[in-house]
């Protein structure tokens, strides 16, 4: 039988068989025992053609239904250069494998130093990494090394207004350890840092902003007073915001955290994303994931190379700073080529635009009967919308889908809480355009009258 | 060959991208107040400013610097860098898929959902396993995952002093460092000279202080641990779990079930065993699938069929709880379900056996030539020794593998596993032809012959790259890591 991801012919087979002085290719697998040796297929399809592949996932993909979408909750649809799509599909940086015979991978070392150089710009901080899977890792990450970099430390404060999935995974990263994670309580939709109890063996504490609620936070003196007590500060920010919002180099945190899914990656069903991790110079050799730096060879020729590897888990096994081998890269690319394209003046429009245009429909849905807009604190492209009643919620999104808008992410979809459930996160990003607003708002008009 | 940092090209006023300027209503900029300033950002970030023709110079002639398996053969050892379909990547591509949101509402994702459906019934079938989550993003991930379900179990079972995991000496850096990261302590079990587990070391250490064997079968020589139904006896008998790392699967791919063997927990990799691409290093995707015993304890959402469609189902008090964002690396789900409908049950067995059959091929040929220690039932790859090399004329591992640079092809993986001296670990995988190795096979010839003859010539190899051998001490001691 032929398949056309397998090149043998029966003639190269024999020859081969020949060359081994067996048989049969059965003869190869004798080593793993009858009890074992699986008589007939497993029970999937059989092969298929790229057409007929192709004319099914085409049915199946009409089973998905695509929308206006103004939704966020961690995941945003912002424009995206035609570049990204075009340059990140060249063969050579899709089908590469990591680049560790770094002589014959120069281009893809020096696309990461870029994506490293170029998340340490937007942050303002010292180093970056090569990517993590997520956001969400980035955080569990930033846990992780919040509890190996102090001595005694077993104690991470969290803020409860970090994203709920991401509070999720940390509460998995704790389960059976040692650690725990410390909720810090939000007061009116921000964190609460009045109060804040730093023992000797809490390792940091991590916020986020725009927080949970697309709320921005005001950080004012916890740096310092982190810093006095050896606790460090990781702040994760969606890194388009940080083109307008206090970064968190600025704000004197040691970690920078968070997903460039805003930076050039698409929806793609939440997948794949791109976590980034930032730290300041003493955190060098605690960072964890792989790094590229700049050398040179012998002849003095400058060259990119993966550096500081001791850090990682194919040199340290067990006492690595972290687990993490694959990363993101052809995710982080894209960021790259995103960011390439847009320079500071085109990441810095997509960024007012979505706060001017988010603060447009805020500004109209909160001239609504039977709905408020939260906006007792700053935000910039997400905002919650709190209903009076949940029928008239569901009407509200079930109208709006009826004319191809997807209106918002229930708060509740996040947090798993009845208690969330008349809550509507709503984001606009620049993508959205002046007409889509306004059949929002009509529509909204119409449902709430 | 320089390719100059796209930041040094910069020139203030050039733009790659324009947005459409903004369109509201002017008498709106009194309606609101922009952020206050004590939350704004001081200064701009260095970011290049270039024209679009700038952008696709620069990185399609860094693409040009890069070897994937598109350009050459890439027998690396381990990492199963096989073909990876060009309908994977058309399919991933799709609109359809890459412009849903991970949170709408569930009747307008039925498409997605039924994708991972059918992709993780059809993993259960091809490990022999129950049920399993797309979430974990990598290998490493996977077993995070899965040991962190272990973890639970026994907590659940109020079983508190199970704190340690076996681990072979043979075994991926990846498997201690998830361990650790689990808080377990990780013991070592040592290899026979057959270089398989050694059953009395591991029974020796076996105890109520484990949790789990974690082992990977084909081991990391490419052989197939012949005593695993043994293995998994003992480690059951000492109420201790199992676990698979599904790294090597591609070897036994439709032939052989982790589930049959034994084997409570395991990961996949989709970027190697199933065919999507590496990226340069990712994204890849590890799910994590179990028997019934750990099925409770599997990430959440879950994804179930009822009546009327797909569903996430979140009702599952014994779960982990969540591992990523979202539902894990979609897209490579989808390419990875695009490779399976096209194999199908019989196409994965095909290339389980001509992957092994091309690493006996290759084994068989460079025997006369290099040094195998452990020849006992190869099957997908296997690990030459040049220490004699070493020995006699001074030419190491790397120095062969830095020569292969020179004949255009990816070297094999070095140094690893670590209980081989000079390490050089091949796997053909099954795309390549008797062609391709025949060449292959010629090629390192040619490098042993030379490193007989001139050994100080593979010392300067390679000399084909952009850049010759960097300095690795300067890199680390500069550390300068951003621009």
């Amino acid at each position: 039988m032929i398949y056309p991801y397998i090149p043998h012919t029966d003639e190269d087979r024999a020859q081969m068989l020949e060359a081994l002085g067996l048989s049969s290719v059965d003869r190869l697998f004798e080593v793993v025992g009858e009890d074992l040796l699986l008589e007939d297929s497993v029970p999937i399809a059989h092969r298929r053609t790229e057409d007929e592949v192709q004319r099914m996932i085409d049915s199946i993909a009409q089973r998905n239904i695509r929308g206006i979408s103004f939704l966020g909750g961690g995941c945003y649809d912002h424009i995206i250069p035609s570049t990204v799509k075009a340059l990140s599909s060249l063969p050579s940086f899709v089908t590469a494998y990591t680049p560790y015979q770094a002589e014959m991978s120069q281009g893809l070392l020096q696309a990461i130093f870029e994506f490293q150089s170029m998340i340490c710009e937007i942050t303002s901080m010292d180093i970056a990494n090569a990517s993590l899977y997520d956001g969400s890792h980035a955080i569990v990450e930033a846990a992780l090394l919040m509890v190996n970099a102090k001595r005694g430390a077993k104690k991470v404060l969290v803020s409860e207004t970090i994203h709920p999935f991401a509070l999720k995974a940390l509460g998995t990263w704790v389960l059976g350890t040692e650690y725990e994670v410390v909720p810090i309580r939000e007061k009116d939709g921000v964190v609460d840092l009045s109060g804040l109890v730093i023992g000797d063996d809490v390792g940091g504490l991590i916020v986020q902003s725009p927080n949970r609620y697309g709320f921005v936070e005001d950080y004012s003196g916890i740096a310092d007073l982190l810093h006095e007590h050896k606790a460090l500060f990781a702040i994760s920010s969606d890194p388009l915001s940080l083109a307008i919002q206090k970064t968190p180099g600025q704000w004197g945190a040691d970690i920078a955290v968070g997903d460039t899914q805003s930076l050039g990656l698409g929806l793609s069903f939440g997948g794949p994303s791109c976590g980034y991790m930032a730290v300041k110079q003493p955190l060098l050799r605690r960072i964890p994931g792989r790094l590229v730096g700049i050398t040179t060879d012998a002849e003095g020729r400058r060259g990119f190379t993966l550096t500081l590897q001791a850090r990682e888990q194919h040199i340290k096994r067990e006492r690595a700073t972290s687990n993490i081998c694959s990363n993101q890269a052809l995710a982080a690319l894209m960021t790259t080529i995103h960011l390439s394209s847009l320079g500071w003046h085109g990441m810095v429009e997509a960024a007012r635009q979505s706060y001017a245009k988010a603060h447009y429909l805020a500004h109209h849905l909160g001239q609504l009967p039977g709905v408020e807009v939260m906006n007792a604190h700053p935000f910039w492209c997400e905002f919650p919308v709190v209903f009076h009643d949940a029928k008239r919620m569901r009407k509200f999104l079930q109208e709006l889908r009826n004319e191809g808008i997807f209106a918002g992410v229930r708060l509740s979809a996040l947090t798993r809480k009845d208690t969330d459930e008349l809550v509507l996160l709503v984001a606009v990003t620049e993508k959205r355009s002046r007409e889509e607003l306004e059949m929002y708002i009509a529509a909204a008009q119409r449902v709430m009258k | 060959m320089i390719e100059p940092l796209l930041i040094d090209k910069s020139k203030k006023g050039r733009l790659a991208y324009c947005y459409p300027s903004l369109d509201l209503p002017r008498s709106f900029d009194q309606e609101f107040a922009y952020l206050p300033s004590h939350l704004q950002r001081e200064g701009s970030a260095r970011l290049p400013e270039v024209s679009e023709l700038d952008v696709v110079r620069h990185f399609t002639r860094l693409s040009r610097m890069v070897h994937g398996v598109d350009n050459g053969m890439y027998p690396l050892g381990s990492c199963t860098m096989k073909y990876n379909p060009k309908l994977g990547e058309e399919i991933a591509r799709m609109a359809q898929f890459t412009e849903i949101h991970p949170l709408q509402d569930i009747s307008t994702v039925q498409g997605c959902l039924s994708v991972m459906y059918n992709l993780l019934e059809d993993l259960s079938s091809i490990t022999g396993m129950s049920w399993g989550s797309l979430q974990p993003c990598a290998g490493s991930h996977g077993e995070y995952t899965g040991l962190k379900m272990i973890r639970s179990y026994f907590l659940k079972k109020g079983d508190v002093g199970r704190t340690k995991v076996l681990i072979p000496v043979s075994a991926h850096g990846t498997n201690p460092a998830s361990a650790a990261v689990n808080g377990f302590d990780v013991v070592e079990i040592a290899s026979n000279r057959k270089g398989l587990v050694d059953l009395a070391d591991l029974k020796s250490k076996l105890s109520d202080e484990v949790a789990a064997l974690m082992l990977t079968n084909p081991n990391t020589l490419g052989l197939f641990e012949e005593d695993i139904l043994e293995i998994s006896e003992a480690v059951h008998e000492a109420g201790a779990l199992l676990y698979y790392d599904g790294a090597n699967l591609n070897a036994i791919m439709g032939k052989v079930r982790p589930g049959d063997m034994g084997f409570d927990v395991l990961h996949l990799n989709l970027h190697k065993t199933f065919s999507t691409p590496h990226g340069g290093g990712g994204p890849g995707s590890g799910p994590v699938m179990v028997n019934d015993l750990l099925r409770p304890f599997l990430p959440k959402p879950d994804i179930d069929l009822r009546e009327g469609g797909y569903v996430f189902d979140w009702d599952r008090p014994d779960s982990i709880g969540k591992v990523s964002m979202f539902w894990g690396n979609f897209l490579v789900f989808l390419r990875a379900y695009v490779y399976i409908l096209r194999m199908g049950s019989e196409g994965l067995r095909a290339a389980a056996n001509h992957a092994v059959l091309n690493a006996n091929y290759l084994a068989k040929k460079l025997a006369p030539y290099y040094e195998i220690p452990h020849t006992g039932g190869i099957m997908h790859e296997f690990v030459i020794s040049v220490k004699n090399y070493k020995e006699q004329y001074g030419v190491t591992a790397e120095d062969f593998a830095k020569a292969l640079i020179d004949e255009g092809y990816h070297p094999p993986t070095v140094y690893f596993p670590l209980i081989v001296d000079e390490a050089l670990m091949i796997e053909p995988t099954e795309s390549e032809s008797l062609e391709s190795l025949d060449a292959f096979i010629a090629a390192l010839i040619r490098i042993a012959e030379k490193a007989k003859s001139d050994p100080a010539s593979l010392k300067k190899a390679p000399v084909s790259t952009p850049v010759g051998r960097l300095d690795q001490v300067k890199a680390v001691k500069d550390a300068k890591v951003r621009y």
